[in-house]
């Protein structure tokens, strides 16, 4: 009979006992298995949001991380906008002159390459425009590049796909300006579909409703990122609405004959869109939590035939000096040049340039590291208790067993014999309690699992672990030994003969 | 006759709780052929059991010579008198002692677990039978008469084939008719296998039907009018 067999029949011997102090233990290990599986998911979270696909973030002066957190996390506000000459920076000079023939501008600005263009050279600079929200999310104004040039991904490596719809498009008389690309979970929390449109209110959540409206023609499948909680707009369409013109100082002042031009499209917007608003309240009403909205059902084939109410000519576009961006996510196009551009960028006056991996990876160092040193900390506790849980379970029983250790030394046990035996003992609630712990812990989160994809985008199965939960057996165990020291030392200690003759 | 167990001058005394020692044997020779059976009569308190205690080697002697089979106890450390124990002695107490927390069958495995581990598994299954319990294999002690209990006991003792089969009172909770019974296996089975026996008893009409009959108070040569513990 192997010393192993001895313990597990002295285990199963102290039923109630044995499964009070193993479920003790499985509940601390279930708890500490729990906090460390919900830190591999708050890392994961962070480390897919950083993975986007662009390797640097060009904003205003200020905090970096704040860049960070706006431009890719679409958290926090945004520090301040960029004139749109900025963004013309990282561009070829053929872009740049198609852009001043087009939205009119400084013709100087056409004569050269952007002063940061041949470091991007081969990669992509893409803009956004933030300020405005559907609801509690973002609206980001961007360009048709956002979803052709960026990937996601553990490899950043996938595309963009859509449960429904397309992305967006570059202008066209067939699709105008004012479609939108909503995320996963946009669209469900907002219960929008395609062929919805949606009014973006300006500044906050509760903010005045724009009167121009987006009509959404992509619904994109959960990244786990955080371009599941923005709504994407035509950048052109931003533009165009109202208060989003730089005051230009000019004799025409080209904003207001923007405003006028607005003004004429509102009507006549308002009077084609009646038919999608009767529409809309057949089916689910016509606004969420106070946000405009107009709901319709479309398919993937109609939207392509969308177009906005007024005739795309008959916008007046913002001039370049209108313009501003609020940031540029850029992509060198070999990612040797990024550091040499960042510093040339942080040596200008006006815009600072931030790598979001390394910004994410402060904050988790300066946020999530203490967090985690917290919750390591509890790990050892919680760990510890439960260790001493074993060993006054055991040290308890070792008055009853004391006839028993005798027994078994008159039958030739050596002392280190009955001691492993104790250890066994140890070892075995310390294993089953932690596997009990773990199974628990991941039932938890496999019941959870739902919730916690659609908050994240993290795909939790039951066998998802991290690597510092492959740390806690053999933590336990170690304690387990720890904790069976005493009652072991008090087996080794038994006097045989007082026992026997007892 | 070739002796299997040769005592020399063996002493053992005890700490006092108020200080000193005590003396509770004084041996000047004992021994005990291979195979013979032998009864040991005495007093309570007469140092019977610590006797049993220093041959099994769970106490060790102040001085003197314990030889069994020609190796000398008293040179082994104490793991290797626990060695020694377990592939040379077996132990039949009086109150039993079997493990709770196991089955007759287990309990009579645990009697072959801590020596060399020759001998088959089967044999504890063959010897439970020879006790008669071929169908209590897996009853725990608690399901088991007072008789069924001691013959578990018995088995458990002989499992690792001893050369010296030691019984302190093996039949002093045993009811009387059942004692007798009891003592014939012990006998038969030493005899069958070979092994030589000290049995501890009060019971003179027991011991008398011994190879031999040894009386404690009379080879010990101290003298313990009002001893109580041994």
């Amino acid at each position: 009979m192997s010393l192993i067999h001895i313990a597990w029949r002295n285990f199963c011997h102290r039923a109630l006992s044995s499964f009070l102090t193993t479920l003790s233990l499985a509940l601390g290990v279930g708890l500490v298995v729990l906090v460390l599986s919900v830190y591999g998911v708050i890392s994961e979270a962070f480390t897919r949001n950083a993975s986007v696909g662009y390797n640097l973030v060009v904003g205003p002066k200020g905090s970096p991380l704040q860049l960070t957190l706006n431009s890719v996390f679409y958290l926090s506000q945004p520090i301040e906008n960029l004139p749109y000459t900025e963004y013309m920076e990282f561009l070829p000079q053929e872009e740049r002159a198609t852009m001043v023939s087009r939205f009119g501008g400084d013709p100087a600005l056409a004569q050269r390459d952007g002063r940061y263009a041949p470091y991007v050279a081969g990669g992509f600079a893409i803009p956004l425009a933030l300020g405005d929200y559907f609801g509690e999310f973002r609206v980001v104004g961007t360009t048709p590049d956002f979803f052709k040039e960026l990937k996601h991904g553990p490899n950043v490596d996938e595309d963009f796909t859509f449960s429904s719809g397309r992305a967006l498009q570059d202008f066209s008389p067939q699709h105008g300006y004012f479609e939108a690309v909503v995320g996963a979970r946009v669209a469900k929390q907002m219960n929008v579909t395609l062929g919805d449109k949606f009014y973006p209110t300006h500044g906050d959540p509760t903010g005045h409703g724009h009167e121009l409206g987006f009509t959404i023609v992509g619904i994109l499948d959960p990244t786990g990122t955080p371009n599941d909680r923005a709504a994407f707009v035509n950048l052109e369409g931003f533009y165009l609405m109202d208060g989003h013109a730089k005051p230009v100082e000019t004799d025409e002042e080209p904003g207001n004959e923007t405003e006028d031009l607005l003004d004429e499209s509102i009507d006549a917007e308002e009077a084609n869109e009646s038919p999608l608003e009767s529409n809309s309240n057949d089916r689910a009403g016509g606004s969420t939590n106070g946000i405009r909205l107009v709901q319709n059902d479309l398919t993937p084939h109609e939207t392509d035939n969308l177009s906005d109410a007024k005739q795309p000519e008959e916008y007046r576009l913002l001039s370049i000096p209108e313009r501003e961006v609020t940031s540029i996510l850029i992509r060198n196009g070999n990612i040797m040049f990024a550091p040499g551009m960042q510093n040339a960028i942080n040596e200008g006056i006006r815009s600072q340039a931030a790598a979001p991996i390394g910004e994410i990876n402060k904050l988790m160092n300066l946020i999530v590291g203490p967090l985690l040193t917290a919750l390591l900390a509890i790990t050892v506790i919680t760990c510890v208790v439960a260790a001493v849980g074993i060993l006054v379970s055991i040290y308890n029983s070792m008055n009853d067993r004391r006839r028993d250790i005798a027994v078994m030394r008159a039958l030739g046990a050596r002392r280190t014999t009955v001691t492993a035996i104790i250890v066994f003992e140890s070892f075995q609630v310390a294993l089953i309690g932690t596997l009990l712990g773990w199974v628990l812990a991941h039932a938890a989160i496999v019941m959870y699992s739902g919730q916690i994809e659609d908050q994240t985008g993290v795909q939790v199965g039951f066998f998802t672990t991290s690597n510092y939960e492959l740390l806690v057996l053999p933590l336990v165990l170690v304690l387990a030994l720890v904790a069976a020291l005493l009652p072991a030392c008090s087996a080794y200690r038994t006097d045989v003969g007082s026992n026997l003759s007892a | 006759m070739t002796q299997l167990l040769e005592i020399t001058d063996l002493q053992k005394s005890f700490a006092q709780p108020g200080g000193g020692n005590l003396m509770v044997l004084d041996l000047h020779q004992f021994q005990i052929a291979k195979a013979e059976q032998v009864a040991l009569i005495g007093q309570s308190g007469g140092g019977k059991t610590t006797l049993l205690h220093l041959i099994a080697g769970l106490l060790a002697p102040d001085q003197g010579s314990i030889r069994i089979g020609g190796v000398e106890m008293t040179g082994l450390s104490e793991q290797g008198r626990d060695r020694f124990r377990a592939e040379t002695i077996g132990y039949v107490f009086q109150t039993f002692n079997l493990l709770p927390a196991f089955t007759a069958l287990e309990n009579v495995r645990l009697g072959m677990t801590f020596g060399s581990g020759r001998h088959k598994q089967a044999r504890a299954a063959d010897l439970l039978a020879r006790v008669g319990l071929k169908d209590r294999f897996h009853y725990r002690p608690k399901q088991l008469s007072v008789g069924q209990q001691q013959r578990v006991a018995i088995a458990r003792a002989l499992a690792g084939k001893p050369k010296l089969l030691l019984a302190d009172e093996p039949t002093a909770n045993v009811d009387p008719s059942s004692a007798e019974s009891v003592l014939d296996l012990i006998r038969s089975t030493c005899r069958e296998e070979e092994v030589s026996l000290l049995t501890v008893t009060h019971d003179m009409n027991i011991a008398t039907s011994f190879d031999r009959l040894e009386k404690l108070d009379e080879i010990n040569r101290i003298m313990q009018p009002n001893a109580s513990a041994s």
